[in-house]
């Protein structure tokens, strides 16, 4: 196949959708910590919201930029 | 092979189980705004109808495996073995072991060989060239109608999900997500589906991951989680294999012959090796190592789905404090019903942001199993049935014009079937029964026909026909005279999961053996018809030259032992 590859790689693409993700849920998970609801979900205790968003923040930090626009294929 | 009871039992459920807050509806948003703008994205790569059916068969083997898994992994096919596991126990998992990853590496290293070396556009199209043109239109027709049905049932499912879960609106649902996969796959036709998929995946495993983890968190461990279920429920519930000596020692009413028969082997095959819903992410490999890869890294993840399916419904029946019923007793008492597992599940250790996550993961699972439908049944109809029955020689625009079109027609006869569903329930139950009729037969006919010299033309015609007739034959027979079970199923314990297995097998039974009497009373094939298409006139690039982790047979090895490891851990 001789046709260019796409300018955007689809692992950049979901990278930087999982880094959005990211930040909005740690947001909420600090807002929750601060702020806590009247009636929690359990094992609120542990926080999910914050240390699920720090990993997503790194997966999809990690994949949008080793698969940022500058490097090619799929 | 999504669980439809899930489907008529949610539709009774009188409230919605979550509320969702304003990050959760932007974390939404922000999906359909992704999977719109990976449409528009790709539409120029879309020029020809080899771009538009097979994405230009350009993919790479984890794009294609990736695809190749989601096209599979519905929301009705989370929320409904979720429900599985509460109600059988880790029965439940064989769905994902011993009913696909067989049949997984056997496609890759079996049979893919001969659909990628044909290159057929499709399963269908794979008949035409062994078996001839009658073989190619019963396929095809059947395949076409079903799909579309189905994918009717799904949008209705998906609407009906975001109903009882979340309390949106059933209309409001069913256009949105239409208009939305319309717009993708008419604009980037398969490329946009199979990227798309990829996201579903991701976001599924990122959404869905996090119950079990918390879930094992609250129980304790697997150790201490087995101990509270047999405590709540017996222990029969957290054993894969020795409870299926007798049809009466386990929640499913089952015998291990028809787990391993009718599941394990008819059921599954046909499913994994004949369904162009999921050959076709395969087809669109960018060579026969990628497209034998495919399935193998597909298989290797679907072996781990149920950490995120099965568990749930496991952890469930040791920490939820109340008990879950059929749909019948919980609308009578109030409570919660089997169905509404995943969800109570996903409310209860999700908070703000996170919430919104699971559930974009149920809405992107809906909407791929839409696209699949659609994506397979534009490329059926095209190449299939239009070009083949109604106009044999127009241009690729041409064709390609009508693929766009007909995704817009297939939603549109979706949306239309998702209505009449909505009017007439029992429809459901009727096209999820007639779509499993045709997998046992055809998994018979292109088994012969790729293995098989001497297999004929009428062979595989009337074989497929008479197993397919057989299966009709047998579902009427026990709807009509219920006690047919015990004879189908030959035990008077079974239950309804073993007649699905047995009236498979038998129908698998009879394609076979009508196929082999017909093409042993006709005319065998010339040689030269066979090229390419049969095992033995076929020549397969060598793979001898390649290190030894490069091999798709390496790395099938690897799955099957991780796959035997698991069954013999949960024993």
């Amino acid at each position: 196949m001789s046709r260019e590859p796409e300018k955007f790689s689809i692992w950049f693409f979901i990278g930087s959708l999982i880094l959005i993700y990211g930040i909005l849920i740690l947001a909420a998970g600090i807002r929750v910590a601060i702020f806590p609801p009247a009636a929690p979900v359990v094992l609120a205790h542990l926080h999910a919201g914050i240390w699920w968003g720090a990993l997503l923040i790194v997966f999809g930090g990690t994949y949008a930029y080793l698969f940022r626009p500058t490097k090619r294929g799929q | 092979m999504p669980n439809p009871d899930c489907i008529l039992l949610l539709q009774a459920a009188p409230r919605h189980l979550i509320e969702l807050a304003p990050v959760d509806l932007i974390i939404i948003i922000i999906y359909f705004v992704a999977v719109l703008a990976v449409g528009f994205y790709l539409k120029s790569r879309a020029e020809t109808g080899e771009d538009f059916f097979l994405a230009g068969r350009e993919m790479s083997a984890w794009i294609a495996g990736l695809s190749f898994l989601s096209a599979n992994l519905g929301s009705l096919e989370l929320m409904g073995w979720a429900a599985a596991a509460y109600e059988y126990g880790i029965l439940a998992a064989h769905w994902y072991w011993i009913g696909a990853i067989p049949a997984m590496l056997f496609l890759a290293i079996v049979m893919l060989p001969f659909y990628y070396i044909s290159k057929t556009h499709s399963v269908p199209g794979y008949l035409k060239l062994r078996f001839g043109e009658p073989s190619r239109a019963l396929s095809a027709i059947t395949f076409a109608f079903m799909t579309l049905l189905m994918s009717g049932i799904n949008m209705y499912s998906m609407a009906l999900v975001m109903k009882v879960v979340l309390g949106w609106n059933i209309h409001f649902s069913i256009w949105v997500s239409s208009i939305t996969v319309a717009i993708y796959v008419a604009l980037g036709g398969l490329r946009s589906a199979i990227f798309n998929e990829v996201l579903q995946f991701f976001l599924i495993w990122l959404g869905a991951l996090l119950i079990p983890i918390l879930g094992l968190i609250e129980a304790g461990g697997w150790t201490n989680l087995k101990a509270e279920i047999a405590r709540n429920v017996g222990p029969s519930y957290t054993h894969l294999w020795s409870t299926l000596g007798s049809f009466s020692d386990n929640p499913m009413g089952i015998h291990w012959t028809g787990i391993v028969l009718g599941l394990g082997w008819v059921i599954s095959f046909g499913y994994w090796t004949t369904d162009f819903l999921v050959v076709q992410r395969v087809l669109a490999a960018k060579d026969l190592r990628a497209a034998k890869m495919a399935p193998i890294i597909g298989a290797g993840f679907k072996m781990l789905v149920p950490f995120i399916v099965i568990l749930p419904g496991l952890l469930a029946l040791a920490v939820l404090p109340m008990k879950l019923t059929g749909e019948a007793a919980a609308v009578a008492s109030g409570g919660h019903s089997y169905n509404e597992v995943l969800p109570l599940m996903l409310a209860r250790y999700c908070g703000p942001g996170l919430l919104g996550l699971g559930i974009t993961a149920l809405i992107a699972g809906f909407m791929s199993g839409m696209a699949g439908n659609v994506t397979a049944f534009s490329t059926v109809w095209t190449y299939d049935i239009y070009r083949a029955l109604i106009r044999k020689n127009a241009s690729d625009e041409h064709y390609l014009s009508m693929g766009r079109w007909c995704t817009v027609v297939g939603i549109l006869v979706s949306i239309g079937t998702a209505y009449l569903v909505m009017q007439f329930l029992s429809i459901m139950d009727y096209v999820q029964a007639l779509f499993s009729f045709f997998i046992a037969p055809l998994f018979g006919t292109v088994l012969l026909g790729m293995l098989w010299k001497r297999c004929t033309g009428a062979g595989g015609f009337w074989g497929l026909l008479a197993g397919t007739v057989s299966s009709i034959s047998l579902w009427l027979w026990v709807r009509l005279d219920p006690s047919a079970l015990s004879i189908i199923a030959l035990s008077s314990h079974a239950q309804d999961m073993a007649e699905n297995m047995y009236r498979a097998l038998w129908s698998w039974i009879v394609c076979v053996v009508v196929t082999v009497v017909v093409s042993l009373m006709t005319k065998a094939p010339e040689p030269l018809q066979l090229a390419g298409l049969v095992y033995g006139y076929s020549e397969v690039p060598s793979e001898g030259e390649m290190p030894l982790f490069k091999r798709p047979i390496f790395w099938a090895g690897v799955v099957l032992i991780g796959f035997i490891v698991l069954n013999i851990y949960f024993w």
